[in-house]
């Protein structure tokens, strides 16, 4: 059986001799510092130079003109409506994302967890949406399935009408219709058997004599589920939540390739609008503090992100 | 479970399948059979999307991904096993704030160091280079191998540990005789975590390459603008370059779980 916390390990390890101490210790962190260094300088640095070109009123379209403007790229980014508009499609964008594939994990893995035929066929088949390249998928659903035209939605559509006699179904543009839902159902569609897979995990964990226990008291399935399944999970439905909005919050491909966030600024996200200000506008000091404020924020959901992920081996951390 | 259940689970399963079998089917078409509405299924298949894309020359770019992916996850390896070593078997003091250091670097969006990124590289020359992938996809793999592995090197019994250094079994023999076969299984799983995160990267890629070192991702890209002319040929590319990612997950089902939640879940 598994678990998703290690079991706390057997007593302190023996008191060491004192006199290689010092050298042992040196000898124990070796092996980590290239890990360390390296980054350190491809992660850290990069961040320090964001911060340094983020004083900077810097358009590469106006040579000669790049100066110290202090916070002045800043008061652009709080105070910039397409910056807002961008922020909150990222809110929504990644809220709805990670709250349906959950739900829709969930739903996935309760059916998965029981024996029926072709169980492993099926989970085999609602894994693929995860593997299929994001930059294809997205291609995929805009010319292969949304196209008003030949798209599987409203080819089906079409071919439902005709079967009840109808001429010709309605000829929907979904991407220019409904273009955020566009690009959720997508990723909705790659994400969810991401949140299934770890669902699943945790379901498989859980220990066998309590659901034992609890059908023996006659406890109704809804009631089990309430009081055993769901407390168990949760921990499961945090990481599922923390890792889906740490990968969903930086969505580029979808947003890229399905709509270049438009139509306007509908579906812009903060990542999509700093690629903007840095390649279409070049305005190289706002795309900076753009992207500062972007760490800040991160900064400040990491803080609670951490801490769940904290709490998944804190026994192990008490050895 | 009951027959409606099953029921359910088939078509939620099928539902989800749906555009992946749709993709696969359509790369079998040709493209007048392609654009059809209503779609037309049935239409005799060929290869000869695949025959176009290779005539079309999409080899550099499955190369370029092949080079960057194998090579990012060779160095991530090199780097990330002894760390990994370093945090579990005989921890460091403080091993967790150095784990959470790693992880940490994950949640700094990569947009953000888009621009100082560009610009270094620039100056450097190396704009265009697959070399410059593979640095930047080994930094972004580093954290969640670090974390992986560390989780497998967890799992080696300490008793065997001391019993074998009682005995006096040097460095060398202890990681070859007691380590490695424990953490094999762990090291396969983190490589192919890795390969795929690297294969499918786009934003580094499109953003700082152009006719030389472009990878796959970037290759489809291309038919971004082709309003549909070349859907069949499209629904081909896309399935040639998903399929090393799909052969490898669907092959290492049950290692992936335990790998996306950076070993937390087993």
């Amino acid at each position: 059986m598994t678990t998703l916390t290690h079991p706390p390990r057997t007593a302190s390890p023996p008191a060491r001799p004192r006199r290689t101490a010092g050298d042992g210790k040196w000898r124990r962190r070796i092996p980590l510092l290239p890990a360390l260094v390296f980054t350190v300088v491809v992660t850290q640095l990069p961040f320090v130079a964001t911060l340094v070109i983020s004083t900077f009123e810097w358009n590469i379209l106006k040579p000669g003109n790049r100066h110290f403007v202090g916070l002045a790229n800043f008061k652009f980014v709080f105070t910039d409506e397409r910056l807002r508009t961008a922020v909150l499609n990222t809110v929504v964008l990644t809220a709805s994302v990670v709250l349906i594939s959950v739900l829709l994990g969930l739903g996935l893995a309760m059916l998965l967890d029981r024996r029926f035929a072709g169980r492993g066929l099926a989970r085999t088949l609602l894994i693929a949406p995860f593997l299929v390249m994001p930059v294809a998928a997205a291609l995929l659903w805009k010319h292969a399935i949304y196209n008003p035209d030949y798209g599987l939605l409203n080819g089906t559509l079409n071919a439902v009408y005709r079967l009840f006699g109808a001429d010709n179904g309605p000829t929907v543009d979904w991407i220019s219709s409904y273009p955020m839902p566009a690009v959720v159902v997508s990723l909705v569609w790659q994400w969810t058997p991401f949140m299934m897979l770890i669902l699943l995990a945790g379901l498989q964990a859980q220990p066998g004599d309590v659901l034992e226990a609890a059908r023996v008291d006659g406890a109704s399935a809804m009631a089990t589920f309430r009081h055993i399944t769901l407390p168990h999970l949760r921990q499961y439905i945090e990481l599922g939540i923390l890792l889906g909005t740490i990968y969903v919050v930086q969505t580029f491909d979808a947003v890229y390739t399905i709509t270049q966030g438009g139509p306007g600024s509908q579906t812009t996200n903060l990542p999509y609008e700093i690629y903007l200000t840095m390649f279409r506008k070049y305005e190289y000091g706002q795309a900076a503090a753009a992207g500062v404020v972007v760490v800040l924020g991160s900064i400040v959901i990491a803080t609670f992100a951490l801490r769940t992920i904290a709490s998944l081996f804190r026994e192990e951390v008490s050895r | 479970m009951s027959p409606l259940w099953t029921f359910v689970a088939w078509l939620a399963t099928l539902a989800f399948f749906a555009p992946v079998a749709w993709m696969v089917l359509t790369s079998f078409h040709q493209e007048a059979d392609a654009a059809t509405n209503p779609p037309s299924p049935l239409a005799t298949p060929t290869f000869d999307q695949y025959r176009l894309l290779f005539s079309r020359d999409i080899t550099p770019f499955l190369l370029n991904s092949a080079m960057a992916s194998v090579i990012s996850t060779l160095l991530v390896l090199a780097l990330a096993v002894p760390t990994a070593y370093a945090l579990s078997i005989k921890p460091v003091e403080k091993w967790t704030d150095v784990m959470f250091f790693f992880l940490s670097t994950k949640f700094l969006p990569a947009i953000a160091a888009l621009l100082p990124v560009y610009l270094i590289v620039k100056d450097a020359g190396m704009l265009d280079n697959v070399w410059t992938l593979v640095v930047l996809y080994t930094a972004m793999n580093l954290p969640i191998a670090v974390w992986m592995m560390r989780s497998f090197l967890a799992e080696v019994p300490k008793e065997i540990l001391e019993a074998a250094e009682v005995d006096g079994a040097g460095l060398p023999t202890v990681l070859l005789r007691i380590v490695a076969p424990v953490a094999m299984p762990g090291l396969a799983a983190t490589s192919l975590i890795c390969f795929i995160f690297s294969w499918n990267e786009f934003m580094f890629a499109v953003n700082l390459t152009a006719t030389n070192a472009s990878t796959a991702p970037v290759f489809l890209v291309g038919f971004i603008t082709s309003e549909g002319l070349f859907l069949a040929r499209l629904c081909a590319a896309a399935t040639l370059v998903s399929l090393p990612v799909l052969i490898a997950g669907f092959a290492a089902q049950d290692k992936l779980v335990r790998g996306l939640s950076l070993g937390a879940v087993k």
